[in-house]
């Protein structure tokens, strides 16, 4: 169990600190901070020992969070609750900075009070938090009775994540697919490796105590499908346009209200899902991933003080969409003195402090290609290594999943309101993001 | 940074050095990096023409990212360059690059060296200086080998600036500090001396702490530094306060050159010229008058300073050890500094005063402080204080205050510091030894201190103990009585009982007269302790035991009960249960005689020093002992110890070590004779194949069965127990052996006995004997001179595949071997199947300084292992026809080295270990000869035939034996011998 969580800035000074259980000491807070923050060699491993007290931090930005524990704990469950805190903070108060934290520490206390009870992490979600942690005081809105209750009956019953009696006169539904593709390609354009990893946040505005129940792509649905009657040919389903039906998915990890006997069953998702913003499920595919470019670097030394690079991009999708906010970024020599770059479209600058020259292009439709070449001039040094020639790597974002995920349909029911599947407007969006997308050279 | 004009200033590092200050995180300070050594990098590319500022600024940019952690691989042409510059910011930029930056990188070397050539034999004294003090920076042996030669002349010649000759100075000790060898001593040594005499104070400080260093490794080259030593002393011990303006140091003239010129002169005896000897010893008074006076200020440093000088004038006194007068007022001086508030002082006064003990001159006068002694040892905050409070009150003790000082020792260590706990132990009883009028007072106070401080009394002390008890029959009666009351308080230490139960065991019949302390009484008393106590504990009881049956066959049948109580009998301790069985069946079947014969009283040790005695030099040289050899006592304890544990569970190791272990075994055969004698009629209870007494028992052994496990050895040593030993030597060591140790090796083939190696220093001497594959070695280690050799160390190692093929192991031997003096040290050796190397010796030690190594080829060779074997002629010739194989057959016909005497032959082949065969071979003048050789793995036989020839003075030499390997070896070993 845990049995306190410090929160630090990034010089080591203790913004916030909760110890739950007697056996974390005062100093308990300084062993971190000397042996790990400090540490004069930086410290890799999310988990350190320090005289038989056990560690567990995680760093976003500048803020280093840590639970620290002197028991034998599970320590995935540790980090779960970690990234947990770090998402209920943020949708409390935004980024998660020195500054917000400092501005909000009687809520964050408050909060630390209420999702760890005597290390025991409790319930966590956002949405049933904020009905009784709020920003405002006290005073401005003096809960009745009943609401108490209410909060409590929803707390402790068994759908913890939404409360009844919520109405939108407009019912609504927001459904984002997020995917981030991460690559590594040969110089001679061989995939090393590659995979998707991707989310379904949806945001809910709807009434009552909606069931509803998510279809997408996936193989062993439309494989079933296939089997169980229709004599469709399995390249011609509604799905038509991308050229791919179904997407095999490596695994996946889902909300709390996803009710998960049935998707072990039936392989099917429903759920009664939260009021508001959350995260329904998290994915990760492997196969016949849409890599949306292709770099194709040329590097060539010519003697020891010069170096020529030229790169193009091609972009692999249909013309009719437009990637946005690329940036390629090629690594220069350490002993660069200087560099001369053209390129046909977009912005290039050789970023000394980076050591790496920087391509931006705002926009670029599909099957297009562009090029930039480079002249790199090299100062000799008596240093015998050689240049490790470390890959080009890319940012990117798409209009489409490029892992070919599909969402097939999203049906939402409420039997004791009176509106219907159709009433609800539904929006759906697909956004492809680069993860580490990198070609060596 | 020395005066920067204000153009010098160098805005841009200001302004980088606080960008990177400023910065927030690693990050960004590497950023800011970053796209400096870019800029750098282009600045250096680009232009070429960059002004010499420009220059330097970038350099120091470079200099200070590589002092933050980052790595520098360019810009080191440039700091060269700088070398080369006229301004002297910028040269001293260029040098304090390349003295922090430049490793040896081979043609940057080259550059580098030119440049300080260059400004070296510029006229420039600041350049010179700059190039001086980068030589010393670096310090490399590049460094060295370029300049060692060049330096000495700048030292030397009359027209070099002060300046520049103090720097020269210090560069050059440097430089001999790190490769010696290349500097080399000639015509300006003489002139270096004289820079003694040199008007600039400040040369004469740096020019004597080179001559100091000289002088420790060259001390006849530079004898001459004495009288000028003493007059420079005089001079400035005599001069008042004023007169040495910048070289005064709060109202203390020159406290530093005086303090480096008191250590030179301990690099030297006395003065023989008595002008000198009179000037030093006025010196000597008037720092010591000086140490009288009221102090000049009240300020610290002054203190310091004073008192820096006269200890080293102290040390000085103490090192010449010839002034009666000196020395009584040196300790009468230091006795004022013990009660000083000042804690440094009280440590170095006592310190001081623990050398001054041992002098003869001022023995009596540092007897005067004892009462000042105990109180600090008594007082004293800080822990070292009193531990050299401790080390005082051991120097200063003799016969005459010994009881005081053992009394205050004794009650001190009741409640002094774990640390040196053991120490004091170890100190209390070596003064109860020594200074013992009455060996009840003795006996009284180290079973007192085992009452005090049982955990931290060693083996050795109680063995001690035990070993005066046994030789001296007249406290015997004494001992025993006060150990029987010592065991009858509730809880005593475990050592007390190991004491308790030696002593009554031994000695209990001579109080077994008192009702109240009858034969049973002790037995109960003992016995009572049983169950609390560890293993080798309970070993020694139960020894004691058996000897209570023989003493008082009374309590017989009562001892014999425990003795087969499941408890015993059953142990789940080998030794245990082996002990409880066999002293019970003793106990049961011998007759009263061989009882009595069995358990005779213990014969008196041998006088030899005492073994405390020596642990505590290992642990803590007392008083003179240099500090290398504490420092190497100190990394020997340990080792010591564990030496000694092992002693304990093997006999033989007990009687060839020096430190006599009477723990384990009271019926140790140590004393050889008396027990074996006993050995037959106890049912060969006791075979010990490597006891010297077994040696001279040939025939009884050789009837023997090779020991088994069941042959109920009481005592037994088999080769598995030596086996099990760790091999505590046994490494690999790429050392090579002297050239000749080949030779040395075939001088023993035909022999076990001889010198193996003798030159000026060392006489290796060598005893040996074989029993089947089994090998014990004795060697003699000589020292010649009459310098004691210190850190004395010995290896054996097999080198190669040797190490699958024999077992060696060896006996760690004495640290330190006295001048004339002898020390030996065992080696077993088990031969696990055929070889054909010989084990290296590899020997190290200290004389006077010198490290001295040494390694030889051990002298053991195949046909050590060698069992004669008996024939007749036709056995003879069938086995030979057997072995017919062409590889098992090995001929070598070569010319004779020796004459051809056929006694000498004879011997020669006798001692090559295998049984001459008289009437074999038809023609008498060949010799034929058969063997076999004993290996762990196999036995190999081996058939030999020698057939001299006359008139051509050559032998033809047939060796056949079953393996290969062997008719080789065997062949190549013999062809050397006649």
């Amino acid at each position: 169990m845990i049995g306190g969580l410090f929160i630090y800035n990034h010089k080591g000074e203790v913004l916030i600190s909760r110890v739950y259980r007697d056996d974390i000491g005062r100093n308990a807070v300084d062993a971190f901070r000397v042996n790990v923050i400090h540490a004069r060699q930086q410290v890799r491993s999310p988990v350190t020992n320090i005289a038989r007290t056990s560690f567990f931090h995680v760093k976003r930005s500048n803020i280093w969070l840590a639970a620290v524990t002197k028991q034998n704990v599970n320590a995935a469950m540790v980090f779960e609750f970690l990234y947990k805190m770090c998402d209920v903070m943020t949708a409390y108060f935004g980024k998660i900075s020195e500054e917000n934290i400092k501005n909000n520490f009687v809520l964050i206390y408050e909060l630390l009070d209420e999702i760890l009870d005597f290390g025991y992490p409790q319930n966590s979600e956002t949405g049933a938090l904020k009905t009784f942690i709020t920003q405002q005081g006290i005073k401005g809105q003096p809960q009745t009775k009943e609401e108490q209750s209410q909060i409590t009956s929803q707390v402790t019953g068994q759908i913890g994540w939404r409360r009844e009696g919520i109405k939108y006169r407009r019912n609504e539904l927001f459904l984002d697919v997020l995917e981030s593709v991460n690559l590594l390609m040969s110089p001679q354009g061989q995939v090393l490796s590659a995979h998707v990893s991707g989310r379904v946040v949806m945001k809910s505005y709807l009434s009552g105590m909606p069931e509803c129940k998510f279809g997408m792509n996936d193989k062993i649905v439309i494989d079933k499908q296939g089997k169980g009657g229709t004599t469709d040919e399995p390249g011609k389903s509604e799905l038509g346009g991308s050229g791919k039906q179904s997407i095999a998915i490596d695994d996946c990890t889902f909300h709390q209200c996803v009710r998960l006997s049935k998707f072990d069953s039936e392989r099917s998702i429903s759920f009664i899902p939260p009021d508001g913003e959350y995260e329904l499920m998290r994915y990760r595919t492997t196969k016949d991933i849409i890599l949306p470019f292709r770099v194709i670097p040329l590097v060539r030394e010519v003697g020891r003080t010069k170096l020529e690079v030229k790169v193009v991009i091609k972009s692999n999708f249909k013309p009719s969409l437009l990637a946005q906010k690329i940036e390629v970024r090629i690594p220069t020599p350490l002993n660069t003195s200087g560099v001369q770059v053209i390129c046909m479209k977009g912005k290039a600058k050789y970023k000394a402090s980076e050591n790496a020259i920087v391509w931006k292009i705002k926009r670029m439709a599909g099957m297009k290609e562009s090029q930039i070449s480079a002249e790199i001039e090299l100062l000799p040094t008596n240093d015998k290594k050689k240049w490790a020639r470390p890959p080009i790597s890319m940012n990117f974002e798409v209009p489409f999943a490029p892992s070919g995920l599909k969402v097939r349909y999203l049906k939402v029911f409420e039997s004791k309101l009176n509106y219907s599947d159709h009433d609800v407007i539904k929006w759906v969006r697909y956004i492809g993001r680069s993860g580490i997308y990198e070609t060596r050279c | 940074m020395p005066a920067v004009s204000k153009g010098d200033g160098m805005r841009g590092l200001a302004v980088f050095i606080s960008d990177i200050r400023n910065c927030k995180s690693k990050e960004a300070e590497i950023k800011r990096i970053n796209k400096e050594l870019a800029n750098i990098r282009s600045k250096f590319k680009g232009d070429k023409a960059l002004d010499g500022y420009s220059k330097k600024k970038y350099v120091c940019k470079l200099l200070f990212i590589f002092l933050l952690g980052h790595d520098i691989d360019f810009g080191h042409m440039e700091a060269v360059n700088l070398l080369s510059s006229n301004k002297y910011t910028e040269k001293q930029i260029g040098y304090l690059f390349i003295s922090v930056l430049v490793n040896s990188n081979s043609e940057l070397i080259r550059l580098i060296n030119n440049a300080i050539k260059n400004d070296l034999s510029s006229r420039n004294p600041t350049f010179m200086c700059l190039a001086l003090h980068c030589i010393a920076n670096v310090g490399s042996r590049e460094m060295a080998e370029a300049f060692a030669g060049e330096i000495p002349r700048i030292l030397v010649a009359g027209d070099t600036m002060d300046s520049v000759k103090q720097s020269a100075a210090l560069c050059l000790l440097r430089l001999y500090k790190t490769s010696p060898d290349l500097v080399l001593m000639g015509e300006w040594t003489s002139r270096v001396v004289h820079l003694l005499n040199d008007q600039h104070m400040g040369v004469v400080t740096a020019a004597i702490s080179l001559i100091t260093c000289l002088s420790q490794k060259n001390p006849d080259e530079f004898k001459t530094c004495v009288s000028l030593a003493v007059s420079r002393l005089s001079r400035i011990v005599s001069s008042a306060s004023t007169d040495l303006q910048d070289y005064t140091y709060y109202f203390v003239p020159a406290p530093w050159l005086s303090c480096k010129l008191l250590r030179l002169l301990q690099c030297y005896p006395p003065p023989e010229d008595g002008a000198v000897k009179g000037r030093l010893v006025e010196c000597l008074e008037t720092i010591l008058n000086k140490a009288q006076e009221p102090p000049k200020s009240k300020k610290v440093q002054h203190s310091n300073a004073k008192n820096a000088i006269l200890f080293e004038a102290i040390s000085l006194i103490i090192h010449y050890d010839s002034e009666p007068n000196l020395l009584v007022r040196a300790c009468n001086q230091l006795g004022q500094f013990l009660q000083h508030r000042e804690t440094n002082l009280r440590y170095l006064a006592l310190e001081s005063m623990c050398t001054l003990a041992s002098s003869e001159f001022s023995h009596e006068a540092v007897k005067t402080h004892i009462e000042t002694v105990i109180n600090a040892l008594k007082t004293e905050r800080d822990v070292s204080v009193r531990q050299r409070a401790a080390d005082l009150l051991y120097a200063m003790c003799d016969r005459s205050n010994a009881k005081q000082i053992v009394a205050e020792m004794l009650s001190y260590l009741e409640t002094a510091d774990y640390s040196i706990r053991e120490e004091m132990v170890l100190k209390v009883a070596i003064l109860a030894e020594k200074y013992a009028v009455d060996y009840s007072w003795y006996v009284d106070t180290i079973l007192n201190l085992i009452r005090i401080a049982g955990d931290y009394v060693s083996e050795e002390v109680w063995y001690r103990v035990i070993q005066i008890v046994i030789n001296r029959d007249d406290v015997q009666g004494y001992a025993a009585k006060t150990v029987f009351e010592a065991l009858q308080a509730p809880a005593c230490h475990e050592n007390m009982v190991k004491v308790g139960g030696y002593i009554l065991g031994e000695f209990g019949n001579l109080i077994a007269g008192d009702p109240r302390s009858s034969p049973l009484v002790q037995f109960n008393l003992l016995h009572s302790k049983f169950h609390l106590c560890s293993v080798p504990t309970r070993a020694l009881l139960l020894s004691a035991y058996i000897k209570f049956i023989n003493l008082f066959p009374e309590t017989k049948s009562t001892i014999q009960e425990v003795l087969r109580s499941d408890s015993q009998i059953r142990n789940s301790d080998v030794e245990l249960q082996q002990r409880a069985v066999e002293y019970l069946k003793l106990s049961s079947i011998a007759s009263t005689d061989v009882l009595a014969t069995v358990l005779e009283e213990m014969p008196p040790f041998p006088e030899r020093e005492s073994s405390i005695l020596a642990k505590l030099k290992k642990k803590k040289g007392p008083g003179a002992v240099s500090v290398n050899e504490l420092e190497e006592g100190k990394r020997e304890g340990g080792e010591l110890n564990g030496g000694g544990e092992r002693g304990d569970n093997s006999a033989i190791a007990a009687s060839n070590a020096s430190t006599p272990s009477p723990s384990a075994d009271l019926l140790g055969l140590r004393t050889g004779p008396p027990v074996t004698a006993a050995a037959p009629s106890a049912g060969s209870l006791l075979v010990d194949v490597f006891s010297e007494a077994g040696v001279n028992d040939d025939g009884f052994l050789r009837d023997l069965e090779p020991p088994t496990e069941s042959s109920d050895s009481l005592l037994a040593e088999g080769p598995g127990d030596s086996d099990s030993a760790p091999p505590s030597v046994v490494s690999e060591d790429p050392a090579t052996p002297l050239p000749e140790s080949n030779e040395l090796l075939n001088k023993f083939v035909c022999k076990n006995n001889g010198v193996l190696f003798e030159n000026q220093l060392l006489q290796i001497g060598i005893k040996s004997e074989y029993r089947q594959n089994l090998g014990r070695m004795y060697l003699f280690y000589g020292n010649k001179t009459s310098v004691q050799f210190i850190t004395f160390t010995t290896t054996v190692t097999c080198p190669g595949e040797l190490q699958s093929q024999l077992n060696v192991q060896a006996k760690p031997v004495e640290p330190l071997i006295e001048g004339g003096a002898q020390v030996q040290q065992v080696i077993n050796i088990e031969c696990l199947t055929d070889f054909s190397d010989a084990p290296l010796l590899n020997i190290k030690f200290r004389y006077g300084g010198a490290l001295q190594n040494l390694t030889l080829k051990l002298p053991v060779t195949i046909n050590k292992f060698f069992q004669p074997t008996e024939m007749a002629s036709h056995d003879f010739f069938q086995r030979w026809k057997q072995l017919s194989l062409p590889q098992q057959e090995a001929q070598k016909i070569f010319k004779a080295n020796h004459a051809m005497d056929t006694e000498v032959l004879k011997a020669k082949l006798l001692g090559l270990g295998m049984a001459l065969l008289e009437n074999v071979d038809p023609n008498p003048e060949n010799f034929v000869c058969a063997g076999v050789i004993q290996t762990k793995a196999q036995q190999v036989g081996s058939l030999l035939r020698l057939e001299p020839n006359a008139q051509a003075q050559m032998y033809r030499l047939t060796v056949r034996s079953s393996k290969d390997t062997v008719s080789k070896r065997l062949c190549e070993l013999l062809a050397e011998q006649f």
